[in-house]
């Protein structure tokens, strides 16, 4: 069996989906560790030494490349197996009762990935893309109002003080818990490990999961809204 | 339980052939008994059917006793009907009331092509076990049973994913039209024995790449199989094939 003909079997395009979801949980710790930052209550001066650290070293710049290789690996084999799907049953049922035997996050994977991706359109658009470029000098760096030099938060004010941008971001996070929730346990079950021991403690550590990072990432747009961060 | 006895409203699909158009065809029957079988039932409107001159509903039965895997219908939305754990043959009347809408419809599925009204070809199974659903044998006088020592635990679980009957209820239910439950147990109940194992890497690998080919998609973890299969499959045995599948191709050359 080559490379090839393993990546494209149907269990193949599934490990593929497995792998990378599990590399996203990772990278979303990360993540929501580094914002946590900002809960230090200490206008941002933690938050964005973190930040300046994460962006102006080259271990970081390159496990970046494999960031968003994963995030794009993830997306595009999903929407192939989504497509393969849909040919698998061309007549649909006239009459179905799917959610007699199954969740219907479970059954959602698709649409909230492609929330999911709706909104990190806007999120990328929001805090990475001005970012990158005033890091490589394609435009000026906004120096905040204040006269501080925690640009990247005086950004997440500045965005968050939109009450639709603060919905638009609930919206995202309420995606993701679902999005985890299924995809946190399924990727397990997808690279072959299922046991009556271990399986239910999985379950429980992808909910625990789940609640902590959406709860985490529910509060930074939502304190910053209610001015409970100086 | 009380004996009572029901009028229904059957809508019933109906196909003549596999190039045809189907549509659900509505139809009364009047006075079934609780104590029926939903076959019997069938037999019965078969009957009225016949007796005004019409086409009789050409549907899939052998043993009815629930072991052979041969009924295959869509009742009211989930495979096999309302009941868990039970196939269309061993659903009984009382599982519904009177004057109840009832809609049956044949397994939808690529691989599964409607022949007539609600039967489906299935050799796209029978095609998947000959891929290496076998072991090889020689021939000669048979083998003490008990020569090879099997963990309890082993022949246990070989003998819970060989319980599969082949039905086709998980590809039915599954969003995705996958057959990963079946190809799953099949795979299970020769890897975990001792017999099975000169074969168990081209045995995954040879399996999973037919099941590909038929066109069955691709299994997202819902375990919606597991919760209509007639045998009580576990989902185990999907996660089992995984790990050989991958371990096995990662391994050929």
């Amino acid at each position: 069996m080559t490379w090839k003909q393993l990546f494209s079997s149907s269990i193949g395009r599934k490990f593929t989906m497995g792998f990378t979801g599990i590399f996203l949980i990772l990278f979303l710790i990360v993540h929501a560790g580094l914002n946590a930052c900002i809960f230090l209550n200490d206008h941002g001066d933690t938050f964005e030494a973190a930040a300046h650290f994460m962006s102006h070293n080259w271990i970081m710049r390159f496990l970046e490349i494999g960031l968003f290789a994963g995030l794009i690996t993830h997306i595009i084999q999903g929407l192939m197996l989504w497509m393969q799907n849909n040919k698998a049953r061309p007549v649909q049922y006239q009459f179905n009762q799917p959610s007699k035997n199954s969740k219907w996050y479970s059954r959602s994977m698709g649409i909230l990935g492609t929330l999911l991706l709706l909104f990190l359109v806007m999120h990328l658009s929001h805090f990475y893309v001005q970012t990158k470029m005033s890091l490589y000098g394609f435009a000026p760096e906004k120096t905040p109002a204040d006269g501080s030099h925690n640009v990247l938060f005086y950004e997440m004010k500045e965005v968050f003080s939109h009450n639709w941008i603060v919905a638009l971001y609930l919206i995202g996070v309420i995606s993701l818990f679902w999005h985890l929730f299924h995809g946190f346990q399924s990727a397990f079950q997808t690279l072959g490990l299922h046991h009556k021991k271990y399986s239910p403690l999985i379950n429980k550590a992808g909910l625990i999961y789940a609640i902590i990072i959406c709860l985490l990432f529910a509060l930074m747009p939502v304190s910053m809204f209610m001015g409970w961060i100086a | 339980m009380e004996h009572y006895h029901m009028n229904l409203t059957l809508k019933v699909w109906r196909q003549k052939n596999n190039a045809a158009q189907g549509k659900l065809e509505s139809y009364q029957v009047k006075d079934i008994s609780s104590e029926m079988s939903f076959l019997e039932m069938f037999d019965v409107l078969n009957e009225q059917l016949i007796a005004e001159g019409k086409e009789p509903i050409a549907f899939d039965h052998d043993c009815r006793e629930g072991i052979c895997g041969m009924c295959s219908m869509y009742i009211n939305g989930q495979a096999h009907g309302p009941w868990q754990k039970n196939t269309t043959c061993q659903l009984h009347m009382r599982a519904f009331k009177d004057g109840d809408t009832i809609v049956v419809e044949p397994w939808r599925s690529k691989a599964f092509p409607v022949i007539k009204d609600l039967v489906v070809d299935r050799s796209s199974f029978d095609r998947v076990i000959q891929a290496g659903g076998y072991i090889s044998v020689n021939t000669g006088n048979a083998v003490d049973a008990n020569a090879i020592p099997i963990d309890k635990k082993d022949a246990d679980d070989a003998f819970m994913a060989a319980a599969c009957i082949g039905c086709g209820a998980c590809v039915a239910t599954c969003k995705n039209g996958s057959a990963m439950l079946f190809v799953g147990a099949k795979v299970s109940q020769l890897s975990l024995l001792p017999q099975g194992h000169p074969e168990r890497e081209t045995r995954v690998l040879n399996m999973v790449a037919q099941m590909d080919k038929e066109g069955f998609g691709n299994c997202t973890n819902t375990y919606a199989c597991e919760a209509e299969c007639p045998k009580g499959i576990s989902v185990a045995n999907i996660a089992r094939l995984n790990a050989e599948f991958l371990k096995a191709g990662l391994k050929s050359e």
